[in-house]
């Protein structure tokens, strides 16, 4: 037997004392209980959040902010009735990603923190600078149909495989993070790292900490009456995304006065397109700005291998997400969440 | 549907009724005992360490780091396995193929077995296998259809031709007015039961008992015992219910062999279940296909050649190819037919029978190749494959024994509404803005007979009994076959008990070919029949009997019960007679078999036609569909129930094929890149809606007795190409390689 320790403590406090080099936290286990299955992660120590205290609640802050604690599930997160009406793209896009079963397990802090779905990095026997640094990556030159084309590098072609992160870029979420030194806040812009030279730093967490919440600013609500989440895959449902996309618009008088956009499965991070935003603003709603707004937030992308299509998908989806989202967000959850054939999926 | 059936599909009072599985409950509880949940005292758990590499040779494995793991109780490698009787690189008997169990250092595919670890608990084993850390010397893997040079195939799997050839097809080429030259690809696909394949061995002395999901239980003990220098008697197999087989569990592999011989080894029982990703290599899968067919037509839109060559891979040590080129025969009417195979040897396992093996791939590039045909000539697609509709099997000239293809074409067109076709593709669009496409495909399949026995029993309170080792992978044969068996006793089905899947029973066949129905029910069906003659001579003759001197011809048995023909008044029942000859229960035996006259005079396939309908993403290229209708005649159907899941399952096959599976390889390294679900896809519930099947019936004398044909592959033949036509038909765009993605649409867009 592969031997480690386990803890379970029951306060924050206990989980960030019982951290030492070599150690994971165990959220839902969806994604890290595969990878030490398969090699790819062997953590000396798992430290089970499970029992913490307090951090499984939604809660509305006294400014009016929106708080998650990092162990609220998937699936009851998406199913919040008072969560999904501020924030209905975070709901579409929760419940478009992997199963009723995982997402039953799958908590907030463990979705936010999940690995790349880079089949060289889930393989132990390929070489992966993410895994193990310096050690070279096969995905380059490999089978790499589904890799990054925006901030990618040399060292590292993956991308960030989250849907609710995409959702979460597009509305400014903070992190809120203790660890060893205090507790601090992080901007969910600055969360997820590009790989640069060193792609195996994929978080700005440093070592020890823990997501203990998410924050939704109030004002994100205000976006909630055009705001969908697009997903392009190879099947109807449980697949991960081609690309998706998050977009969000407030309108005054026929014009858009707030516009948020961000991208998935194209870089190591939720791509938040910015330039595309400030573009929309002042405009009226139309498929050609929306395509405009689309090339702009593809400004850039250069395929990173065998991928070059998923730069025309991602203009494509972003360009559909935006004209939906201006449409206005469907009163109920369309069957199948931010699918091409759920209802609602078209313009 | 079901309780519209004609009366012509009920015979006896059991079949054609649909009956719900007679397993259903003890599967959906978890009392249903499957291989892996078998723990004999003593149990050693096995783990097969898998090549990384494609090519080369293992140069290190570090046995005695394993070894030193607590828990592990033994490492099999090259250097310390016990020999095998049987080689396995010997063809030691009928559909042996060549296989790795440690015979040496060589790698001959990823995911091959390169050593054995054996641990008290599993997590040991594991790491056992871990911590050998395996060493290679690796060469450059070939791998796709282009990794080495094509041979010419002469003889195909299964002893099929390799190389037909009807009528002069050069002329056939000459004489068309218009042609088509079109190649398609098909990829590897790797057969995924929800069961892994696994064994649980153990000896007693030179007698082995193997708790083992396997579609081909008698036959396998000879193969079993060819291995380990045992007679076949020696090897128990009991398999009571699998998990899904598709052709994958009726050979013997290296893994599995390498798990009985190490309870032989340790004399302790081993049991092994292969984890999903080592499905990927040592059991088998379908072999990629670059297909090129041409076809010709005359003025009047008949062909005058069809002409269909495969190329496919296969592995560097046996020769398994999948014969795609095969479905051209027995279908379409052409005045010249070739079917030519080729195969290329890549280092992968080798390939082996998958669901519809050969009918699968060539049906999916041949039903396109009719279509762009059809289109070429001007006409609906339907009213082109009606006009090449053959009267009698093309090439040979056989009449079919019975063939409802028409049928199923006008009654699946008429359900569908597919007179309401635009010609034109592109033209039609849902409400969402969707574009929707229309396409078809004719499905075929050879309706074949292996040879099968069985033994049945009335027993003394009138009762029936029925013993064959069939095979019951999930398609229901528990209940089908148990219904045959009812009617030839006269009894109702649940006075029946059956015992089955267990290889000390009479031998059931092999439960592949999408014979097994027709094999082990016909068998059932002679020895049900042969106790109740029996039954009646006893009576008949005997004077206290109402039914004395009616002669056996003169009663019929129903109910449990004897009655004279023509007056019911005079009746007894089983156990009145059985009790008055003084209570021992009589034996019928029976087999089944096709004789060569009786192959040699018909043509035997079951037909269909399938219809489909997908919605396309009209920029963004996701496609889904959205409504598939199968009309299939395939004889008498025993359970309608049954054979309509038979036939979903196969066309929800046919979706995968068309739309999601793939195995993707690192073309430098050899290995699967998405050996796990999550990234070979497969449908999901949401991929299938508006499934309907329509089964039309046949009566056909010369099949066999019963007048059984198949319904287990031929789903999937005919819906992977209507699937493909109808993506060309939303779209314009014509894809010609298999599974069709949305990147293939969108460069096809562009231009
Ligand atoms: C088959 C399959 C399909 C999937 N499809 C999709 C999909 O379509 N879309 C999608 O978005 N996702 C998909 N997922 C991924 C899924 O969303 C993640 O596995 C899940 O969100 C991880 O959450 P968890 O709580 O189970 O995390 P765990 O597996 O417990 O942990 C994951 C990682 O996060 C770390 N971690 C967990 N909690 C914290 C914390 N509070 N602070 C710091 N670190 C923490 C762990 O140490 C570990 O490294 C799929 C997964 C599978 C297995
Ligand atoms: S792309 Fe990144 S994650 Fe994938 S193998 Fe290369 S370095 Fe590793």
């Amino acid at each position: 037997m592969n031997l480690f320790d386990y803890a379970r403590p029951t306060t924050v406090e206990e989980a960030i004392a019982a951290w030492a080099p070599g150690a994971s936290y165990l959220a839902g286990g969806t994604n890290l209980v595969d990878l030490m299955k398969t090699g790819v992660m062997q953590p000396g120590k798992l430290i089970d959040l499970n029992r913490l205290a307090g951090l499984d609640r939604i809660e509305s802050l006294a400014n009016g902010d929106t708080r998650v604690g990092a162990l609220v599930r998937n699936a009851d997160l998406a199913h919040d009735a008072g969560f999904a009406r501020a924030f209905p793209m975070v709901a579409e896009a929760l419940l478009s990603g992997a199963s009723g079963q995982l997402r039953n397990a799958a908590t907030v802090g463990g979705n936010l923190m999940q690995r790349t779905r880079c089949a060289y990095f889930q393989d132990a026997h390929s070489a992966c600078n993410r895994r193990t640094p310096g050690a070279g990556c096969d995905a380059r030159g490999g089978d790499n149909a589904t890799m990054a084309v925006l901030g990618w590098s040399d060292s590292c072609i993956a991308t960030n495989p989250s849907d609710f992160g995409v959702a979460l870029a597009a509305l400014d979420a903070v992190v809120e993070v203790e660890g060893p030194q205090g507790s601090r806040e992080i901007a969910f812009a600055d969360f997820h790292l590009l790989p640069g030279q060193t792609p195996d730093r994929e978080t700005a967490l440093a070592q020890g900490e823990l997501v203990v919440a998410v924050r939704l600013p109030a004002a994100s609500a205000q976006l909630r009456h055009h705001s969908r989440y697009l997903k392009l895959r190879e099947r109807t449902s449980y697949a991960f995304a081609l690309v998706s996309a998050a977009a969000a618009l407030r309108l005054e008088d026929g014009h858009i006065v707030e516009a948020r956009l961000a991208l998935g499965a194209v870089a190591a991070r939720p791509w938040r397109a910015n330039d595309a935003e400030a573009l929309l603003i002042g405009q009226t709603p139309s498929d050609e700005l929306f395509k405009r707004a689309a090339d702009v937030a593809l400004t850039g992308a250069t395929p990173s291998g065998d991928n070059a299509h998923k730069i025309e998908l991602a203009r494509r989806t972003a360009a559909r997400a935006l004209a939906l989202a201006a449409i206005g967000t469907p009163k109920r959850m369309p069957a199948f969440p931010a699918s091409l054939f759920g209802e609602h999926a078209h313009v | 549907m079901s309780d519209t059936r004609p009366p012509a599909s009920r015979f006896g009072s059991n079949s054609g009724q649909s009956f719900t599985r007679r397993d259903g409950i003890a599967k959906v509880t978890g009392t249903a005992t499957f291989a892996a949940d078998n723990h004999p005292d003593g149990l050693l758990y096995a783990v097969y360490v898998p090549a990384t590499i494609a090519r080369g040779r293992v140069s290190h494995l570090d046995v005695a780091a394993a070894k030193a793991h607590p828990g592990v109780a033994e490492v099999i490698t090259p250097a310390n396995r016990p020999m095998l009787d049987g080689d396995p690189e010997s063809k030691g008997f009928m559909f042996a193929f060549r296989f790795e169990a440690l015979q040496d250092n060589t790698v001959r595919y990823a995911n091959q077995p390169i050593a054995l670890v054996l641990g008290e608990t599993l997590e040991a084993a594991t790491e056992g296998a871990r911590l050998l850390n395996p060493q290679y010397e690796a060469l450059p893997a070939r791998v796709g259809l282009n990794g080495d040079t094509p041979y010419k195939v002469e003889v195909g799997s299964f002893g099929r031709p390799g190389q037909t050839v009807y009528g002069d097809v050069a002329a056939g080429h000459a004489a068309a007015v218009q042609s088509v030259d079109l190649t398609y690809e098909t990829p590897e696909q790797y057969h995924n039961a929800m069961e892994t394949h696994a064994v649980v061995a153990e000896w007693q002395g030179d007698h082995v008992t193997l708790d083992m999901p396997n579609q081909a239980i008698v036959m396998s003990r000879g193969a079993y015992g060819y291995y380990f220098g045992i007679p076949p008697e020696n090897v128990l197999i009991r398999s009571p219910y699998l998990g899904g087989g598709f052709g994958s569990k009726a050979i013997p592999n290296g893994p599995t062999v390498l798990a009985i011989l190490a309870a032989r080894m340790t004399g302790r029982p081993v049991k092994l279940m292969l984890r999903r990703d080592q499905m990927f290599g040592p059991v088998g899968h379908r072999g990629a296909t670059r297909q090129r067919l041409r076809l010709g037509i005359d003025a009047g839109a008949k062909m005058t050649v069809l002409d269909h060559e495969s190329l496919a891979t296969t592995s560097t040590f046996d020769d398994f190819v999948e014969s795609a080129a095969n479905a051209s025969q027995g279908l379409y009417a052409a005045g010249a037919l070739r079917s030519a195979q080729y195969g290329v040897r890549v280092d992968a396992g080798t390939p082996g029978p998958m669901r519809a093996p050969g009918e699968a791939s060539g049906s999916a590039a041949l039903e396109c190749a009719i279509d762009e045909m059809a289109e070429k000539a001007g006409l609906d697609p339907l009213e082109f494959r009606l006009r090449n509709y053959a009267e009698t099997e093309p090439g040979t000239g056989l009449p079919y024994s019975s063939k409802a293809l028409r049928e199923c074409y006008l009654r699946g067109a008429e359900r569908f509404g597919w007179s309401k076709r635009p010609m034109q593709p592109g033209q039609m669009r849902d409400e969402a803005g969707m574009l929707v496409g229309w396409g078809m495909g004719t499905a075929l399949f050879h309706a074949p007979m292996f040879a099968a026995k069985a033994r049945a029993v009335l027993r003394p309170d009138g009762t029936g009994l029925v013993e064959t080792a069939a095979a019951d992978m999930g398609q229901g044969a528990w209940t089908a076959l148990a219904q045959i068996a009812a009617d030839s006793l006269g009894l109702p089905l649940d006075q029946v008990e059956f015992r089955s899947g267990s290889s000390d029973l009479p031998d059931g066949g092999v439960a592949g070919g999408s014979g097994h129905t027709a094999t082990a029910g016909g068998a059932l069906h002679a020895a049900g029949s042969d106790a109740v003659r029996r039954l009646a001579d006893i009576a008949t003759a005997d004077p206290a009997s109402p039914l004395f001197g009616a002669g056996n011809a003169g009663v019929t048995a129903r109910d449990g019960r004897f009655f004279v023909i023509d007056d019911d008044s005079r009746s007894e029942s089983y156990a009145d007679i059985i009790a008055r000859a003084g209570g021992t229960e009589v034996v019928g035996t029976g087999s089944a078999a096709r004789t060569p006259e009786d192959a040699g005079h018909h043509a035997m396939y079951s037909h269909g036609a399938v219809f489909a309908e997908v919605k396309v993403d009209p920029e963004l290229y996701q496609m889904r569909v959205t409504r598939l209708v199968g009309a299939f005649a395939a004889g008498r159907i025993i359970n309608p129930k049954l054979a309509e899941s038979q036939l979903m399952g196969g066309m929800i096959w046919g979706i995968s094929f068309a739309l999601h599976e793939e195995a993707r390889f690192d073309k430098r390294t050899g290995r699967i890149m998405n050996a796990d679900f999550a990234g070979y896809h497969i449908p999901v519930n949401a991929d299938v809606s508006g499934l309907e099947v329509i089964t039309i019936h046949e009566d056909d004398a010369h099949v066999n007795a019963l007048g059984i044909k198949g319904v287990g592959e031929i789903g999937v033949v005919g819906t992977v190409g209507a699937i493909g036509n109808a993506i060309r038909h939303a779209t314009g765009h014509r894809i010609r390689r298999f599974p069709i993605r949305i990147e293939d649409l969108l460069h096809a867009a562009l231009g």
